[in-house]
Protein backbone atom coordinates (compact mmCIF):
# COMPACT_ATOMS: atom_id res chain seq x y z
CA UNK A 1 0.00 0.00 0.00
CA UNK A 2 1.47 3.34 -0.75
CA UNK A 3 1.60 5.81 1.74
CA UNK A 4 -1.15 8.08 0.29
CA UNK A 5 -3.43 4.57 0.17
CA UNK A 6 -2.70 3.79 4.46
CA UNK A 7 -3.28 7.70 4.93
CA UNK A 8 -6.77 7.28 3.11
CA UNK A 9 -7.49 4.21 4.90
CA UNK A 10 -6.75 5.53 8.05
CA UNK A 11 -8.81 8.66 7.42
CA UNK A 12 -11.84 6.51 6.88
CA UNK A 13 -11.56 4.53 9.74
CA UNK A 14 -11.42 7.56 11.88
CA UNK A 15 -14.39 9.32 10.00
CA UNK A 16 -16.70 6.14 10.25
CA UNK A 17 -15.49 5.58 14.59
CA UNK A 18 -16.30 9.80 14.85
CA UNK A 19 -19.83 9.11 13.16
CA UNK A 20 -18.80 11.14 10.02
CA UNK A 21 -20.09 9.38 7.24
CA UNK A 22 -23.84 10.23 7.06
CA UNK A 23 -23.98 7.81 3.26
CA UNK A 24 -21.89 4.45 2.40
CA UNK A 25 -22.34 3.47 -1.18
CA UNK A 26 -20.94 0.85 -3.81
CA UNK A 27 -21.45 -0.74 -7.11
CA UNK A 28 -22.94 -4.67 -7.14
CA UNK A 29 -22.41 -6.71 -10.15
CA UNK A 30 -26.02 -8.37 -10.97
CA UNK A 31 -27.48 -10.05 -14.28
CA UNK A 32 -29.21 -6.85 -14.87
CA UNK A 33 -26.52 -5.10 -14.71
CA UNK A 34 -24.37 -2.96 -12.07
CA UNK A 35 -26.74 -1.40 -9.18
CA UNK A 36 -25.48 1.54 -7.12
CA UNK A 37 -26.84 0.87 -3.82
CA UNK A 38 -26.05 3.41 -0.94
CA UNK A 39 -26.60 3.39 2.67
CA UNK A 40 -27.20 4.97 6.15
CA UNK A 41 -27.42 4.23 9.38
CA UNK A 42 -30.97 3.95 9.33
CA UNK A 43 -30.88 1.53 6.60
CA UNK A 44 -30.78 0.86 2.69
CA UNK A 45 -31.81 4.49 1.38
CA UNK A 46 -30.72 3.98 -2.32
CA UNK A 47 -30.84 1.44 -5.53
CA UNK A 48 -29.73 2.62 -8.99
CA UNK A 49 -30.75 0.58 -11.98
CA UNK A 50 -28.34 2.56 -14.18
CA UNK A 51 -25.75 3.86 -11.73
CA UNK A 52 -23.58 5.06 -14.68
CA UNK A 53 -26.46 7.49 -15.95
CA UNK A 54 -28.43 8.42 -12.87
CA UNK A 55 -27.01 11.13 -10.59
CA UNK A 56 -28.04 9.39 -7.66
CA UNK A 57 -24.79 10.55 -5.46
CA UNK A 58 -26.04 14.31 -6.28
CA UNK A 59 -29.98 13.50 -5.20
CA UNK A 60 -27.95 11.82 -2.26
CA UNK A 61 -26.28 14.30 -1.74
CA UNK A 62 -28.96 17.23 -2.17
CA UNK A 63 -31.75 15.32 -0.03
CA UNK A 64 -29.85 12.89 2.47
CA UNK A 65 -25.99 14.44 3.13
CA UNK A 66 -22.99 15.45 1.13
CA UNK A 67 -21.15 13.62 3.68
CA UNK A 68 -21.30 10.44 0.91
CA UNK A 69 -18.09 7.62 0.78
CA UNK A 70 -17.46 4.87 -0.86
CA UNK A 71 -17.18 1.88 1.30
CA UNK A 72 -18.18 -1.05 0.13
CA UNK A 73 -17.60 -3.12 3.46
CA UNK A 74 -20.43 -1.30 4.95
CA UNK A 75 -23.00 -2.97 2.10
CA UNK A 76 -21.64 -6.49 2.29
CA UNK A 77 -25.16 -7.58 3.53
CA UNK A 78 -27.03 -5.97 0.64
CA UNK A 79 -24.22 -7.16 -1.51
CA UNK A 80 -25.08 -10.76 -0.40
CA UNK A 81 -28.68 -10.55 -0.28
CA UNK A 82 -29.19 -9.33 -3.44
CA UNK A 83 -26.63 -12.23 -4.74
CA UNK A 84 -28.36 -14.90 -3.17
CA UNK A 85 -31.89 -13.07 -4.89
CA UNK A 86 -30.11 -13.16 -8.53
CA UNK A 87 -28.87 -16.91 -7.62
CA UNK A 88 -32.21 -17.81 -6.84
CA UNK A 89 -31.94 -18.85 -3.10
CA UNK A 90 -33.37 -15.92 -1.59
CA UNK A 91 -37.19 -14.58 -2.33
CA UNK A 92 -37.49 -11.94 0.35
CA UNK A 93 -34.89 -9.45 1.66
CA UNK A 94 -34.63 -8.72 5.23
CA UNK A 95 -33.34 -5.35 5.28
CA UNK A 96 -33.45 -2.33 6.79
CA UNK A 97 -34.78 0.16 4.72
CA UNK A 98 -34.16 4.01 5.18
CA UNK A 99 -37.27 5.42 3.70
CA UNK A 100 -36.27 9.38 3.75
CA UNK A 101 -36.40 9.36 -0.14
CA UNK A 102 -40.18 9.05 0.01
CA UNK A 103 -42.34 10.99 1.70
CA UNK A 104 -46.73 11.20 2.29
CA UNK A 105 -48.96 8.69 -0.09
CA UNK A 106 -46.01 7.39 -1.94
CA UNK A 107 -44.11 5.92 1.26
CA UNK A 108 -47.62 4.55 2.13
CA UNK A 109 -47.74 2.58 -0.77
CA UNK A 110 -44.38 1.54 -1.62
CA UNK A 111 -44.32 0.34 2.34
CA UNK A 112 -47.48 -1.55 1.58
CA UNK A 113 -46.16 -3.35 -1.47
CA UNK A 114 -42.58 -4.29 -0.04
CA UNK A 115 -44.68 -5.98 3.07
CA UNK A 116 -47.37 -7.15 1.25
CA UNK A 117 -46.58 -8.40 -2.54
CA UNK A 118 -43.91 -11.31 -2.27
CA UNK A 119 -41.84 -13.16 -4.73
CA UNK A 120 -43.47 -14.50 -7.73
CA UNK A 121 -46.51 -12.41 -7.40
CA UNK A 122 -48.14 -9.53 -9.25
CA UNK A 123 -50.67 -6.88 -8.84
CA UNK A 124 -51.65 -3.92 -10.91
CA UNK A 125 -51.73 -0.44 -10.09
CA UNK A 126 -55.44 -0.61 -9.71
CA UNK A 127 -55.26 -3.41 -6.75
CA UNK A 128 -52.64 -1.90 -5.32
CA UNK A 129 -54.31 1.27 -4.83
CA UNK A 130 -57.26 -0.78 -3.53
CA UNK A 131 -55.38 -2.49 -0.86
CA UNK A 132 -53.96 0.80 0.60
CA UNK A 133 -57.91 1.99 0.59
CA UNK A 134 -57.70 4.29 -2.03
CA UNK A 135 -59.04 2.28 -5.04
CA UNK A 136 -59.34 5.81 -6.86
CA UNK A 137 -55.85 6.31 -6.90
CA UNK A 138 -54.36 3.79 -9.32
CA UNK A 139 -52.48 7.01 -11.15
CA UNK A 140 -50.72 8.41 -8.03
CA UNK A 141 -49.79 4.62 -7.39
CA UNK A 142 -48.07 4.48 -10.79
CA UNK A 143 -45.96 8.17 -9.76
CA UNK A 144 -45.12 6.22 -6.10
CA UNK A 145 -43.53 3.17 -8.08
CA UNK A 146 -42.04 5.67 -10.56
CA UNK A 147 -40.05 7.24 -7.76
CA UNK A 148 -39.06 4.00 -5.72
CA UNK A 149 -35.78 5.13 -4.08
CA UNK A 150 -34.91 1.65 -3.76
CA UNK A 151 -36.56 -0.55 -6.57
CA UNK A 152 -35.85 -4.78 -6.76
CA UNK A 153 -35.40 -4.54 -3.03
CA UNK A 154 -39.41 -2.70 -2.88
CA UNK A 155 -40.30 -4.57 -5.42
CA UNK A 156 -42.11 -2.43 -7.60
CA UNK A 157 -41.55 -4.96 -11.00
CA UNK A 158 -43.84 -6.66 -9.44
CA UNK A 159 -46.56 -3.73 -10.56
CA UNK A 160 -48.46 -4.70 -13.98
CA UNK A 161 -50.56 -2.36 -15.94
CA UNK A 162 -54.08 -3.32 -16.46
CA UNK A 163 -54.89 -6.41 -18.84
CA UNK A 164 -50.80 -7.22 -17.33
CA UNK A 165 -48.95 -5.71 -19.77
CA UNK A 166 -45.42 -5.29 -18.22
CA UNK A 167 -45.83 -1.44 -18.35
CA UNK A 168 -42.81 0.93 -17.48
CA UNK A 169 -39.85 0.60 -15.54
CA UNK A 170 -37.14 3.00 -14.00
CA UNK A 171 -34.66 0.38 -15.70
CA UNK A 172 -36.53 -0.43 -19.02
CA UNK A 173 -39.44 -2.49 -19.61
CA UNK A 174 -36.36 -4.97 -20.59
CA UNK A 175 -35.29 -5.43 -17.08
CA UNK A 176 -38.63 -6.02 -15.58
CA UNK A 177 -39.41 -8.62 -17.91
CA UNK A 178 -35.86 -10.49 -16.75
CA UNK A 179 -36.96 -9.83 -13.14
CA UNK A 180 -40.42 -11.27 -13.21
CA UNK A 181 -39.42 -13.86 -15.70
CA UNK A 182 -36.52 -14.74 -12.65
CA UNK A 183 -39.52 -15.05 -10.24
CA UNK A 184 -41.59 -17.29 -12.14
CA UNK A 185 -44.14 -14.50 -12.29
CA UNK A 186 -43.62 -14.25 -16.20
CA UNK A 187 -42.73 -17.59 -18.62
CA UNK A 188 -39.16 -17.31 -20.68
CA UNK B 1 -26.63 24.06 -4.17
CA UNK B 2 -25.54 20.66 -4.35
CA UNK B 3 -22.28 19.97 -3.58
CA UNK B 4 -20.52 16.94 -4.80
CA UNK B 5 -20.41 13.62 -2.64
CA UNK B 6 -17.53 14.08 -0.62
CA UNK B 7 -15.71 10.90 -2.03
CA UNK B 8 -15.59 12.93 -5.26
CA UNK B 9 -13.49 15.57 -3.33
CA UNK B 10 -11.40 13.05 -1.86
CA UNK B 11 -10.60 11.88 -5.40
CA UNK B 12 -9.66 14.40 -6.88
CA UNK B 13 -8.12 16.26 -4.08
CA UNK B 14 -6.20 13.26 -2.43
CA UNK B 15 -3.09 12.55 -3.48
CA UNK B 16 -2.53 16.36 -4.82
CA UNK B 17 -3.07 17.36 -0.92
CA UNK B 18 -0.82 14.20 -0.33
CA UNK B 19 2.28 15.82 -1.58
CA UNK B 20 2.14 18.70 -0.03
CA UNK B 21 1.81 17.30 2.99
CA UNK B 22 4.89 14.98 2.40
CA UNK B 23 6.78 17.93 0.88
CA UNK B 24 6.01 20.53 3.47
CA UNK B 25 6.36 18.61 6.88
CA UNK B 26 8.21 14.82 5.96
CA UNK B 27 6.30 11.92 5.04
CA UNK B 28 5.55 10.57 9.10
CA UNK B 29 3.94 13.83 9.99
CA UNK B 30 2.20 14.08 6.15
CA UNK B 31 -0.02 10.53 7.35
CA UNK B 32 -1.39 12.34 10.06
CA UNK B 33 -1.75 15.90 8.81
CA UNK B 34 -4.08 13.89 6.05
CA UNK B 35 -6.09 12.33 8.22
CA UNK B 36 -6.47 15.44 10.46
CA UNK B 37 -7.13 17.51 7.11
CA UNK B 38 -9.71 15.02 5.84
CA UNK B 39 -11.62 14.71 8.87
CA UNK B 40 -11.63 18.30 9.24
CA UNK B 41 -12.71 18.83 5.66
CA UNK B 42 -15.62 15.83 6.14
CA UNK B 43 -16.93 17.83 9.46
CA UNK B 44 -17.31 21.35 7.91
CA UNK B 45 -17.98 20.04 4.20
CA UNK B 46 -22.56 19.97 4.85
CA UNK B 47 -21.89 23.60 6.21
CA UNK B 48 -20.24 24.71 2.92
CA UNK B 49 -22.33 27.66 1.32
CA UNK B 50 -20.82 26.99 -2.55
CA UNK B 51 -18.43 24.68 -4.62
CA UNK B 52 -16.31 27.58 -5.87
CA UNK B 53 -13.37 26.58 -5.08
CA UNK B 54 -13.34 23.52 -2.99
CA UNK B 55 -9.45 23.14 -3.77
CA UNK B 56 -8.53 26.56 -2.59
CA UNK B 57 -10.92 25.68 0.80
CA UNK B 58 -9.51 21.97 1.11
CA UNK B 59 -5.77 22.83 0.80
CA UNK B 60 -6.76 26.20 3.42
CA UNK B 61 -7.63 23.15 5.68
CA UNK B 62 -4.26 21.41 4.64
CA UNK B 63 -2.15 24.50 5.48
CA UNK B 64 -3.34 25.19 8.63
CA UNK B 65 -3.01 21.52 9.64
CA UNK B 66 0.98 21.90 8.90
CA UNK B 67 1.04 25.28 11.02
CA UNK B 68 -0.17 23.13 13.84
CA UNK B 69 2.06 20.42 12.93
CA UNK B 70 5.05 22.44 12.56
CA UNK B 71 4.54 23.91 15.67
CA UNK B 72 3.89 20.56 17.79
CA UNK B 73 7.50 19.80 16.05
CA UNK B 74 9.23 22.92 17.73
CA UNK B 75 7.82 22.42 20.84
CA UNK B 76 8.31 18.92 21.28
CA UNK B 77 11.62 17.36 21.84
CA UNK B 78 13.33 15.50 19.29
CA UNK B 79 15.59 13.00 19.12
CA UNK B 80 18.79 14.21 17.16
CA UNK B 81 19.19 11.01 15.36
CA UNK B 82 15.64 11.44 13.86
CA UNK B 83 16.25 14.73 12.60
CA UNK B 84 17.89 13.54 9.10
CA UNK B 85 15.20 11.04 8.32
CA UNK B 86 12.98 14.03 7.62
CA UNK B 87 15.29 15.56 4.85
CA UNK B 88 16.04 11.87 3.49
CA UNK B 89 12.22 11.17 2.74
CA UNK B 90 12.02 14.81 1.32
CA UNK B 91 14.65 13.34 -0.65
CA UNK B 92 12.26 10.47 -1.77
CA UNK B 93 10.52 13.01 -3.71
CA UNK B 94 12.85 13.30 -6.16
CA UNK B 95 14.80 16.86 -6.46
CA UNK B 96 15.48 16.15 -2.81
CA UNK B 97 17.90 19.25 -2.81
CA UNK B 98 15.44 21.71 -3.67
CA UNK B 99 12.68 20.90 -1.22
CA UNK B 100 15.38 20.74 1.50
CA UNK B 101 16.27 24.25 0.13
CA UNK B 102 12.65 25.66 0.30
CA UNK B 103 12.79 24.94 3.51
CA UNK B 104 14.09 28.21 4.08
CA UNK B 105 12.27 30.55 2.09
CA UNK B 106 9.70 32.71 4.11
CA UNK B 107 6.67 31.23 4.92
CA UNK B 108 4.19 32.59 2.46
CA UNK B 109 7.03 31.98 -0.87
CA UNK B 110 7.25 28.68 0.80
CA UNK B 111 3.38 27.58 1.06
CA UNK B 112 3.54 29.01 -2.55
CA UNK B 113 5.86 27.76 -3.87
CA UNK B 114 5.04 23.79 -2.40
CA UNK B 115 1.05 24.24 -3.54
CA UNK B 116 2.45 24.74 -6.89
CA UNK B 117 5.17 22.58 -7.92
CA UNK B 118 5.00 19.79 -5.29
CA UNK B 119 0.87 19.76 -5.47
CA UNK B 120 0.19 21.16 -9.09
CA UNK B 121 -2.54 24.13 -7.35
CA UNK B 122 -4.00 26.31 -9.85
CA UNK B 123 -3.25 29.70 -8.72
CA UNK B 124 -6.72 30.84 -7.67
CA UNK B 125 -6.39 27.62 -5.11
CA UNK B 126 -2.96 28.97 -4.16
CA UNK B 127 -4.55 32.47 -3.43
CA UNK B 128 -7.23 31.00 -1.40
CA UNK B 129 -4.98 29.40 0.91
CA UNK B 130 -2.75 32.44 0.91
CA UNK B 131 -5.60 35.18 1.25
CA UNK B 132 -4.53 37.37 -1.24
CA UNK B 133 -5.15 37.75 -4.94
CA UNK B 134 -4.38 35.81 -7.52
CA UNK B 135 -1.67 38.28 -8.85
CA UNK B 136 -0.10 37.94 -5.23
CA UNK B 137 -0.04 34.50 -5.14
CA UNK B 138 1.97 34.34 -8.60
CA UNK B 139 4.31 36.20 -7.18
CA UNK B 140 4.82 34.84 -3.87
CA UNK B 141 5.47 31.35 -6.38
CA UNK B 142 8.02 33.42 -8.87
CA UNK B 143 9.63 35.42 -5.57
CA UNK B 144 10.04 32.12 -4.41
CA UNK B 145 11.41 30.09 -7.40
CA UNK B 146 13.49 32.82 -7.83
CA UNK B 147 14.87 33.03 -4.60
CA UNK B 148 15.67 29.02 -4.88
CA UNK B 149 17.80 29.39 -7.84
CA UNK B 150 19.57 31.66 -6.54
CA UNK B 151 20.63 29.31 -3.38
CA UNK B 152 21.13 26.62 -5.27
CA UNK B 153 23.54 28.30 -7.97
CA UNK B 154 25.82 29.23 -5.13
Amino acid sequence: MTSVEAATAAFLKRAEKEGLIDVSYTTVDTPVGPLGVATTDAGLVKVALHPDEEPFLEELSTHVSPRILERPAKLDDVRRQLDEYFDGKRTTFSLQIDWQLSHGFRRMVLEALFSQVHFGQVVSYGELAKRVGHPKASRAVGTAMATNPVPIVVPCHRVLQAGGRVGNYGGGPEMKRQLLTHEGALLA
Amino acid sequence: MTLPPFQAVLDEHRHGVHRYLVASVGIHDANDCFQETMLAALRAYPSLQHDDNLGGWLYTIAHRKVIDAVRARDRRPVPVDTLPEHRIELADLGDGEVWSVVDDLPPKQRTAVLLRHAADRPYHEIAAVLECTEAAARQNVRAGLARLREEMSR
